[in-house]
């Protein structure tokens, strides 16, 4: 069996660090899970779930040379592979607001109040740096209704937060 | 009556384009039988479409009814299903049996004007929103070999326009 390790890798982005860091992982027997790979700000970020028989320092090795030449920061953790065990979301929250500090805080500590649990969230910054727009979106799952997450989250209005929940109808064909 | 297997990504035959049925008689009857139970003993389908049962004939089963707020026209055997009119777009998130275990988001028509014969042959035409129009689009696709894995769109593109519950209006606080 296979054991799984999650790989970190950030640093500045430019075009092929994707291929370049797969490349090597496949060259030493790496097979690949589940992966965010993203650009944030200027910032290439790579989490990606990986199994492999070899042990943490042959990965290190084998990723040390792109690493350095793509100046890239590498960070691995053991974890559990726990695959096929998706958890559906069911609510997804839509927030915008002028950009301030803690907005995130805010709106999940309310959720976190009505026991919503968060499978994704994405963030932006948009507009421009002298009116910076925070746009934020969470897909999770909640046995409340999404009334009760609306009402558990009315109050942010009045502090310049626009929320929108809205449940997420899977459709199964 | 029987369950029928069910093929499953990445076997190719899901990509064969379905041929028409041109004979409305009791094997066919006999068939949609079967894929009705195929469809009620898998995990919650409003939907199943011939070729995920290895038949490639243009035959779909959709059946909105155990969602109570969701308009829809209850059991419907869809044999040669041609939608004619498409109004409107969303988003919405599917899975499908033939691919377990995976959810994505997919662009549809909202409106539908669909013409179908049932299994005696007969033609209709139904108006169809929603849910119900989503459910139809994702199995017409199966008949041309296509799976809404070839629709998936990133989630980080957000055109959900689906509808939002009313704010309370915030009562002021106690002087």
């Amino acid at each position: 069996m296979s054991d799984w390790m999650m790989l970190t890798l950030v640093g500045a982005d430019r075009p092929g660090i994707v291929s370049r860091v797969t490349r090597a992982l496949c060259g030493v027997g790496c097979n690949l899970g589940e992966a965010s790979m993203l650009r944030l700000g200027g910032n290439f970020t790579i989490m990606m779930m990986v199994a492999t028989e070899q042990p943490e320092s042959a990965l290190r090795a084998a990723l040390a040379p792109v690493a350095d030449e793509l100046g890239l920061r590498l960070h691995i953790d053991t974890v559990n592979g726990e695959l096929h065990q998706h958890l559906l979301p069911n609510v997804q929250v839509r927030v915008s607001g002028a950009d301030r500090t803690g907005i995130v805080a805010d709106v999940t500590e309310a959720l976190a109040a009505e026991g919503f649990h968060i499978l994704e969230l994405e963030s932006d910054v948009a507009g421009d740096s002298a009116s910076p727009l925070y746009i934020m979106n969470i897909q999770g799952h909640s046995e409340r209704p999404v009334e009760r997450l609306v009402e558990a989250l009315a109050g942010l209005d009045a502090r310049g937060v626009s929320v929108d929940v809205a449940a997420i109808d899977l459709m199964i064909g | 009556m029987a369950i029928l297997d069910i093929l499953k990504l990445p076997d190719p035959r899901l990509k064969q384009v379905s041929t028409p049925v041109e004979h409305f008689d009791a094997a066919l009857r006999d068939f949609v039988a079967d894929l009705e139970e195929t469809r009620q003993d898998g995990p919650a389908a409003v939907g199943i479409a011939a070729p995920q049962v290895g038949r490639f004939e243009r035959i779909v089963i959709v059946d909105c009814s155990s969602r109570p707020k969701t308009p829809n026209h209850g059991n419907l055997v869809l044999v040669n299903p041609e939608i004619v009119h498409w109004e409107g777009y969303e988003m919405g998130r599917e899975g499908c049996l033939s691919v377990p275990d995976y959810t994505g988001n997919v662009i549809r028509a909202t409106q539908i004007r669909l013409r179908a014969q049932d299994p005696e042959g007969a033609v209709h035409e139904y108006e169809m929103e929603g849910y119900e129009a989503r459910a139809v689009q994702h199995e017409i696709d199966h008949l041309d070999g296509m799976l809404f894995v070839d629709r998936v769109v990133s989630r980080r593109t957000d055109l959900y326009q689906r509808k939002t519950y009313a704010k309370k209006k915030k009562s002021k606080p106690a002087a």
